[in-house]
Parts: C-alpha cells; sequence; structure tokens
C-alpha cells in the first residue's frame, strides 16, 4: 500500500467525524435557552393528525410545520413533561388559560397554546392530555431533539413568540416556570408581545 | 500515521459519547438540587432471576413508616418493583412522578407499585416530597445495603441499582423483567403492555 492509499481510510474517517460533528451541532444545538429577542431555532414538528388541532393552528396538510407557520400573531409555546410535578400541579390553570383565550372574540385567533412534551412519547403525552382534559396541541419529543434545540430547560418552561405578518418573528419571553396564575400570565403575554397597545 | 491513528480514534469516540450523551429533562419541582452523575454504564449486573421463577420475597422499610413485604400482596394483587439507581439523581427523579398520575392504569390492572432504591428512609422522605404525593409505597433497600436489589440482581457494583422493572403477578411468578440503561427512563407504553396482559 502506498502512502497515498494509507491516507484514503484516514480522510474518510475524518469527514465522517467532521460530519458527524457538524449534525451533532446543528440537529442538537446549543445549550442555552432562547433570549427575548431571539429567533427560534427551527424545530420542526408533525402537523398533527387531530383535526381539531390541526383547524386550532390553521395548519391544511400533512407532513411537518414550524412554529412560524401557525395562523396566528402569538404562540405560548410550554416545554413541559408527563413526569414533571409542576407541569402536573399547574396543568388545569393552563387549560383555564385556554379557556380565557378561546372565550374572548378578540384574543382567540391572535394567541395559540401549544406544549412540547420533552422526552415524552406520544403514549406518554397521551396519558397527559387525557389525565388534564389538555384542550390545545401537545406535541411528543422523544428524543429530545427539540428540548436541546431550547437549551435543555427544566420544566415548565414558556416560551412566548410573536408572528409578524411578513413571516418573520421573535421570541418576547422566555422563563423557567413562575406561572402564577391563567390571568396574570396573559397580562404578561399581552404585554411582553405588545398586542396591548395594538388591541 | 500511528499520530493520526490516535487522533481518530480519540475523534471517533468524542463523537459517539456525543451522539450517545444522556438526555433528560428535569422538572423545575427539584429545583437545584439534582446531583448529575453524569452518564453511567449502560448496565452493571447480572440478573439473579428471570421470567416465570418465583420472585424472592423481602420485607423493606417504607417511608411512610412500618414495613411492606412482597408476600403480603400474593393472592391479591399483582405487583410492580420499579428499582431506581439513586434519589436526587436526574433521570430518577421523573420517573416516579409520571407512575403518579396513572393510579388509574395500575388499579384497572388490580396491580400496585413498589418504588424500591438503596437510599436511606430519611433521604427517601425528602426526595419523594418534592413530587407530590405519591399513592404507591416507596421502600428502602438501604441495610444491609442493595441485599433487595442484589437477591434480584440488580446491584450494580458501585452500590446503587439498575433503573429495573419488575412484573409479579398474583401467585408470586416473575412475568417481565426490565433492565434497561441506566441512563433512560423506560417508556410508560412498554409496562402499560406488561400490566395489561395480567391476570387481573
Amino acid at each position: 500500500m502506498n502512502t497515498k492509499t494509507r491516507k484514503i481510510p484516514m480522510t474518510l474517517a475524518t469527514i465522517a467525524i467532521f460530519l458527524a460533528l457538524l449534525h451533532y451541532s446543528l440537529a442538537f444545538g446549543s445549550n442555552v435557552p432562547p433570549v427575548k429577542g431571539d429567533v427560534l431555532p427551527e424545530i420542526k414538528i408533525t402537523v398533527p393528525q387531530n383535526a381539531t388541532d390541526r383547524s386550532y393552528l390553521g395548519l391544511e396538510r400533512n407532513g411537518t410545520f414550524t412554529i412560524p407557520q401557525i395562523k396566528t400573531m402569538i404562540v405560548i409555546i410550554e416545554i413541559f413533561s408527563m413526569y414533571c410535578p409542576y407541569c402536573q400541579k399547574e396543568a388545569p390553570e393552563i387549560n383555564r388559560l385556554y379557556s380565557i383565550i378561546e372565550g374572548n372574540a378578540d384574543l382567540k385567533d391572535k394567541i395559540k397554546l401549544i406544549g412540547i412534551g420533552a422526552g415524552n412519547s406520544s403514549f406518554e403525552v397521551g396519558v397527559f392530555k387525557k389525565k388534564y382534559n389538555v384542550p390545545f396541541p401537545l406535541f411528543p419529543d422523544e428524543d429530545f431533539s427539540i428540548h436541546k434545540c431550547i437549551g435543555e430547560v427544566r420544566t415548565p418552561y414558556f416560551l412566548g413568540v410573536k408572528i409578524n405578518d411578513d413571516g418573520t418573528h421573535r421570541i418576547f419571553y422566555s422563563q423557567l416556570g413562575k406561572f402564577k396564575g391563567a390571568e396574570l400570565f396573559l397580562e404578561l403575554m399581552l404585554q411582553e408581545s405588545g398586542l396591548k397597545k395594538e388591541r | 500515521m500511528k499520530k493520526h491513528g490516535k487522533f481518530i480514534v480519540t475523534l471517533s469516540v468524542l463523537s459517539i459519547f456525543l451522539y450517545s450523551a444522556t438526555a433528560f429533562c428535569l422538572s423545575d419541582a427539584f429545583k437545584n438540587n439534582i446531583y448529575n452523575p453524569g452518564s453511567l454504564k449502560p448496565i452493571d449486573s447480572i440478573l439473579k432471576v428471570k421470567v416465570g421463577d418465583s420472585a424472592p420475597d423481602f420485607s423493606l422499610p417504607a417511608v411512610v413508616g412500618g414495613k411492606i413485604s412482597l408476600g403480603q400482596y400474593r393472592g391479591v394483587k399483582n405487583v410492580v418493583l420499579s428499582f431506581v439507581p439513586a434519589a436526587w439523581t436526574p433521570v430518577c427523579s421523573d420517573q416516579w412522578p409520571g407512575y403518579n398520575i396513572v393510579k388509574d392504569i395500575f388499579g384497572r390492572n388490580n396491580t400496585i407499585l413498589l418504588g424500591i432504591t438503596v437510599d436511606n428512609t430519611p433521604t427517601l422522605f425528602a426526595w419523594t416530597n418534592q413530587m407530590g404525593a405519591l399513592w404507591f409505597p416507596v421502600l428502602s433497600d438501604f441495610w444491609p445495603h442493595g441485599a433487595v436489589a442484589d437477591r434480584y440482581g440488580v446491584l450494580r457494583s458501585d452500590g446503587i441499582t439498575e433503573r429495573a422493572l419488575f412484573v409479579i403477578d398474583k401467585r408470586g411468578i416473575i412475568q417481565y423483567i426490565g433492565v434497561g440503561d441506566i441512563n433512560k427512563r423506560p417508556r410508560l407504553e412498554t409496562l402499560v403492555r406488561e400490566l395489561e396482559k395480567l391476570e387481573k
């Protein structure tokens, strides 16, 4: 084997390792949570099979979607886990937040809620949804890929995202826990997003 | 060439490590009180029982007081033993709180859950208090250290246990054993499927 031939496997191995590391960094991003003013990392979520959830989010086709494709102005994302005691305890109050928004003709099309179950399988998300009668869409993140993208936050974690008319978006709220009740949280969302001024 | 070889091996190990790095999600319920031992050897013990065996009986102190034995459920209820490695560690802290909201699934399969670790009772008391009120007994296999875990073959060489599930029917026969990667939480659906196979 001459020197040139001997270098081939080594070069291939180096390329493979480089690609693996690149894929890891792209797929899992940094372990720092996004902050106010940031854009979301690209999170691809499977479009819900449930027609009610699809209609709520304004999604028409199958496949995947990203958060800014949701047909609304504000998306509140709760990173939760079926295994998280605080998420369990707060679930009824977050359901109430949903009801307040849906019961307000001026807000219902402007604010949407979704939950992402960090490390939870579809089955586990389904157990949580059924146990607490969660009326808004919940999505599994069984392999933690979304959770890693957003900095491996503890749960529950809330992200507020404002989607602009031109399709761009910004995070206006990024906070661990501190859910002090539906009304207070809604007021905070309206203020932080600027929606209060626009109303 | 040898130097390059070593470099590539190091990079390969690093990339494998990055791909297999432990993933877990902690509840804020535990604040900053969770000790992260890092990624551990997935399995570090050899089972001493198998499906179809009679489950070794035991009697252990419960966090709520008194002792609970496996034998007291014979002829009455199916039993799941959930061994988790240690209190105040990442994956363990997010396992039992999930079981805590599926009491109905255990109930309709006439099954009691017994949570077991090798921690002492006061430690278990403080730790499980963060999980809310648990509907199932939590038992301490602290002394003689890990004796029950050892009889089942799930005591690791460093004195903690595997992340293991044993499903035992009303006759006291082991129907399912799940000893998974200690770094990962077992999927709930696997356990539920096994529970649904049991005679009620």
